[in-house]
């Protein structure tokens, strides 16, 4: 059952094709949609066939094995992050339909798009450095396009900011991947991972610094996040949400993840370093949303915050400090994107991103309102819903590893949450409503129904969190738990 | 030696990126920086002395060059003309807004 590259295969072909169709937006809007659905499906169906499979599997490309040729990997973390990615992408695009009627170009934005996802599956599920940094490239340069797909002038700002340091990034990962092929004379992850094991040596510090930075701008933790709170706001709202929700955490956090945990190990040096980046990314990324005025850019702030969640949560690097974050990897998917495309609702219908020109937009946009009070209250932890579960197995673990003052500053923190959550709710949908929105609509059906499923989610996975913890969170755990054991694993299996 | 020397050009590229206020030398420097790193990757393989990697009857205790480095150059080069191509794009377009290639002056977007 050799289906795993079909998670590369049907984006890029469809990616292709789309551009073909030009005018035909119909089309297009089918063909994108079946392609997310499909992807997302064969992601679930993967759950099962992993169980049987002792929760590795390693396809070689060309029949090419590792360590020589290049392979895909399946374990319990890329099957995690595959099931994150594709489910998130197709309520995007079926969101897309409705939204992008504004644009001209619809089918140019959807062949975008779904290269962006081949390069997103492509680097959750590659086993060697050089085709990780491929895929990464091929994910970036899309998104840089989609960043700047409204070609106005804080659009294409936006975007320049965006690819400069972006670039430096993909730059500085490259120096890294040829720094370790110096050393190691390898560029398969596995391979690279047993060679290095007890050595020391300054040069692959270096390189390790050198990952750190460059996969740190690509997830915009705090000294490297500047270009984030422009980028993410420009985009199309679906664009924001999938930037948001689901690029930073493909392309920075899971690579983080993988390279630190599996190839060079965790050490009590680097689990510092992670907790402490975390705990400035959360605390400055909260403290700058909160004076926010553009609803986009306060989401886009928040996002920082979050990922600084899960850096602590990995830092911390016990059993539930590490499923806390990983499910906050995943609810954090989910109610950013369901606020980006909340915004993007009242961008739709309103024009506007001010949250003070808003007010009382409950009254007259029942489903955007409603979805939003969800993800507002998911997002800062309020008990029923998702982002509750993820927080408090943060602060388990954190305080059974004894870091009671980081333990502290996250309550604070998720305090500040809801303080700039409530503000959003307050300004944008609570309240009176002002006389030049009284004869605004509810946006288009495709586009609430999405909406309506990803709060859904939210809710459910808050109240079934226990099977889902067991399903899919626990393998991804203990891929991380095995560390550089994932050398073994791979080159054996 | 020579690795000392690809890292130096790598810093004049971040130099360059760091100071200039031209949009097209921004774009420069990071041009500057992927050459400097597509040099190392290229010396990564180098062997003093060594031919052509090409496995035929006769040459099997030749020394070769490391072929993986230059195939990896050439695609880290197809990726960096696509990005270079594209940022340039972009400079063009916001040439067309702003009427500068000025950073300090392109700013409408802060907080």
């Amino acid at each position: 059952m050799n289906i795993i590259p079909l998670f590369v295969a049907v984006p890029l072909g469809a990616a292709f094709i789309l551009v073909l169709m030009g005018k035909r937006e119909i089309a297009s809007d089918v063909i994108v949609n079946l392609a997310t659905l499909c992807l997302a499906i064969l992601s679930l169906v993967l759950i099962p066939f992993l169980k049987n499979n002792n929760g590795v599997f390693v396809y070689a490309m060309g029949m090419w094995f590792p360590p020589k040729g290049i392979n895909l990997v399946l374990d319990g973390l890329s099957l995690f992050m595959l099931i994150v990615v594709n489910t998130v992408a197709f309520f995007i695009s079926l969101y897309s339909i409705g939204y992008m009627k504004r644009f001209t170009a619809k089918s140019r934005f959807y062949s975008l798009f779904m290269l962006m996802l081949a390069g997103m599956n492509g680097v959750v599920l590659t086993g060697d450095f050089f085709n990780l940094f491929v895929f990464l490239e091929i994910a970036s340069i899309a998104s840089y396009a989609l960043v700047a797909f409204g070609v106005e002038a804080e659009e294409l700002e936006a975007a320049f900011k965006y690819m400069v340091m972006s670039s430096i990034a993909s730059v500085l990962i490259l120096f890294s991947v040829g720094l370790l092929y110096g050393l190691t004379g390898s560029l398969n992850m596995a391979d690279v991972a047993g060679i290095i094991q007890g050595e020391n040596n300054l040069l692959l510090s270096f390189s390790l610094i050198l990952f750190l930075v460059g996969f740190g701008l690509k997830a915009a933790i705090i000294p490297f996040h500047a270009w984030l709170p422009d980028a993410h706001p420009s985009a199309p709202a679906p664009i924001s949400a999938m930037l948001s929700g689901v690029l930073i955490k493909a392309l920075g956090v899971y690579t983080i993840i993988r390279i630190f945990f599996n190839v060079y190990g965790m050490t009590t040096q680097l689990s510092w370093t992670l907790m402490i980046l975390g705990v400035i990314s959360m605390i400055s990324g909260g403290l700058l949303a909160i004076r926010q005025e553009d609803f986009k850019r306060l989401l886009a702030y928040s996002s920082i915050s979050q990922i600084g969640y899960i850096l602590v949560g990995l830092g911390c690097g016990n059993y539930w400090g590490l499923i806390g974050a990983l499910f906050h990897l995943l609810n954090h998917a989910t109610f950013k994107s369901l606020l980006f495309l909340n915004s993007g609702a009242v961008e739709y219908s309103t024009g506007t991103r001010k949250l003070e020109e808003m007010g009382g937009l409950s009254k007259v946009m029942p489903v955007t309102g409603a979805t939003s009070t969800i993800g507002s209250l998911s997002i800062s932890g309020i008990p029923p819903f998702n982002g509750f579960w993820s927080k408090l197995f943060i602060i388990f673990g954190l305080v059974q590893a004894g870091h009671f003052i980081i333990t502290a500053l996250t309550v604070l923190v998720s305090v500040l949450t809801l303080a700039y959550y409530l503000k959003v709710q307050r300004f944008a949908f609570f309240g009176r409503l002002r006389e030049k929105w009284a004869q605004i609509k509810e946006v288009p059906k495709v586009m609430c129904v999405s909406m309506i499923v990803l709060a859904i989610i939210c809710i459910g996975t808050g109240i079934l969190f226990y099977p889902l913890m067991k399903t899919i969170l626990e393998p991804a755990v203990a891929v991380l738990q095995e560390g550089t054991k994932y050398s073994i694993l791979i080159l054996g299996g | 030696m020579l690795f000392f020397l690809s890292f130096v050009v790598f810093l004049i590229g971040l130099y360059c990126v760091a100071t200039r206020k031209n949009l097209l030398k921004i774009v420069m420097g990071i041009v500057i920086m992927e050459y400097a790193v597509n040099f190392f990757l290229i010396l990564l393989g180098y062997r003093m002395g060594g031919v052509a990697p090409i496995v035929t009857e006769g040459v099997k205790e030749a020394k070769f060059v490391d072929p993986l480095p230059q195939a990896m150059v050439l695609t880290s080069i197809v990726i960096s003309i696509a990005t270079l191509a594209f940022i340039v794009a972009i400079c063009i377009r916001i040439y067309q807004r702003y009427h500068t290639f000025d950073v300090t002056e392109i700013r409408r977007l802060k907080g």
